[in-house]
């Protein structure tokens, strides 16, 4: 059995410009330009996407699930950055 | 397409199943049943139980290798396509096929086994995939029928996936969705012409409605009291419809259908029930689907043999490909 597998990268797709390049799965290849190749030939049989971004799965940094707490709970005790915050006259509301 | 080998045991350990000797943390466990219980996505990264992860990895490398698998019965017919205009149709419903297992098993990775170990599985013959591919495909009538009877069936398995509580195979669900309507159309659609011509095409058609039909239900699996796995999977968001529930969906969807095509479904029992406000329809031969599960049916040998020599014959591909990389970043380096 061969165990020389290629690296894995991860793809992203912008649908339409004017719209973020999203995530939308992962190929194996030995290279860029093939992982490039074989993202298309995956994932935009459709025309699913005007662009593509394929990068290294292990050049991704990721935060830690199990920090999530920690990582994002900050900005729930900081509801004054939310415009629902603040109570306006009624006349005036839909500011 | 799909397994239904979802909840079929393999008959050894599996190596991509390896089990972490990790001990298991009540406080993890609790937040990972309140995340199902408010109907949230379990994400790669997430704890989950490890019996949940095994679970995982089993199904969607299941599936994955069915869509691979699949790609060998209609295969056989690209070179055969009676015009061009078919003949592309075929291509692009095989490369979906392709695709489909590729998504998957991209899928299963986010799980932490490596494609080799998953692929290694199936050439071994250790994993499973659907037993509707271990059926031959005699005749042209044979691609439509799969076109509507079994990517019809696996439409049906695999709606309610869409809604699998694991995100990685949810996603991957979805875009399957969207493609197989195009693969069962199609197939309804090369049936409707074949009926539209000879005596002797519609006579192909019937005989081949008459050899997919049972293998077809079968791909919903083993009756609700025999599967063994189906209420720990509800629980977790894995399974959303029983097998049986399926599959009388799938009969009561098929059977108009088989009328506007004008074929016969080969069950005398099959009959609308009134009272149940379903179709009643004649008992499975179990039999023959452990049969062809176990790996006796007509082409498993054949389906297997050409994987492995696919597998094989493209490893010196693999690894120029791998080579040329390295001796290029070198040549970046130096």
């Amino acid at each position: 059995m061969d165990r020389k597998e290629w690296p894995l990268w991860e793809v992203f797709v912008r649908s339409r410009n004017g719209l973020d390049h999203k995530h939308c799965g992962s190929v194996h290849a030995p290279d860029a330009a093939l992982a490039l190749q074989a993202a298309r030939d995956v994932y935009t049989r459709r025309m699913e996407g005007v662009s593509l971004w394929v990068v290294r799965a292990d050049h991704i940094v990721a935060s830690d699930p199990e920090a999530r707490p920690e990582m994002f709970d900050p900005a729930a005790d900081k509801i004054y950055r939310h415009p629902t915050f603040y109570q306006l006259p009624a006349e005036v509301d839909h500011m | 397409m799909y397994t239904q080998a979802i909840d079929l045991p393999g008959p050894k350990p599996d190596p991509a199943e390896r089990t972490a000797p990790v001990a298991e943390n009540p406080e993890y466990r609790a937040g990972f049943e309140a995340k199902l219980d408010r109907g949230e996505f379990i994400e790669a990264k997430d704890w989950m139980p490890e019996a949940y992860r095994r679970t995982l990895v089993r199904q969607i490398s299941q599936h994955a290798h069915s869509e691979v698998v699949g790609m060998l019965p209609e295969g056989n017919w690209i070179t055969r396509a009676p015009t061009l205009k078919r003949k592309s149709i075929l291509l692009a419903k095989v490369q979906d096929e392709g695709g489909h297992g590729l998504y998957l098993y991209a899928a299963a990775e986010t799980l932490g086994v490596s494609r080799d170990d998953l692929v290694e599985a199936l050439l071994s013959g250790r994993a499973k995939y659907s037993s509707i591919f271990n059926y031959p495909t005699l005749n042209w009538a044979d691609i439509g029928v799969i076109g509507w009877l079994v990517d019809g069936a696996a439409i049906m398995n695999q709606i309610p996936l869409c809604r699998c509580s694991y995100g990685p195979y949810a996603r991957a669900m979805i875009r399957i969705c969207k493609e197989e309507s195009f693969h069962q159309r199609q197939g309804y659609d090369l049936l409707l012409t074949m009926m539209r011509g000879t005596e002797a095409q519609r006579e192909m058609v019937q005989d081949a409605v008459n050899r997919w039909w049972w293998p077809s239900l079968m791909m919903f699996g083993p009756h609700d009291s025999e599967s063994q796995h189906t209420g720990q999977n509800m629980r977790w968001g894995i399974k959303r419809i029983s097998n049986d529930d399926l599959r009388q969906k799938f009969v009561d969807a098929t059977v108009p259908q088989a009328e506007v095509l004008g074929v016969s479904l080969p069950d005398p029992e099959l009959r609308w029930n009134e009272s149940r406000g379903h179709h009643d329809f004649g008992p499975i031969d179990w039999a023959e689907f452990w049969n062809v599960v176990n790996g006796h049916g007509q082409c498993n040998r054949e389906r297997l043999a050409a994987r492995v020599k696919a597998w094989e014959e493209g490893a010196w591909v693999r690894e120029a490909a791998l080579e040329h990389a390295r001796k290029r970043a070198a040549r970046r380096a130096a």
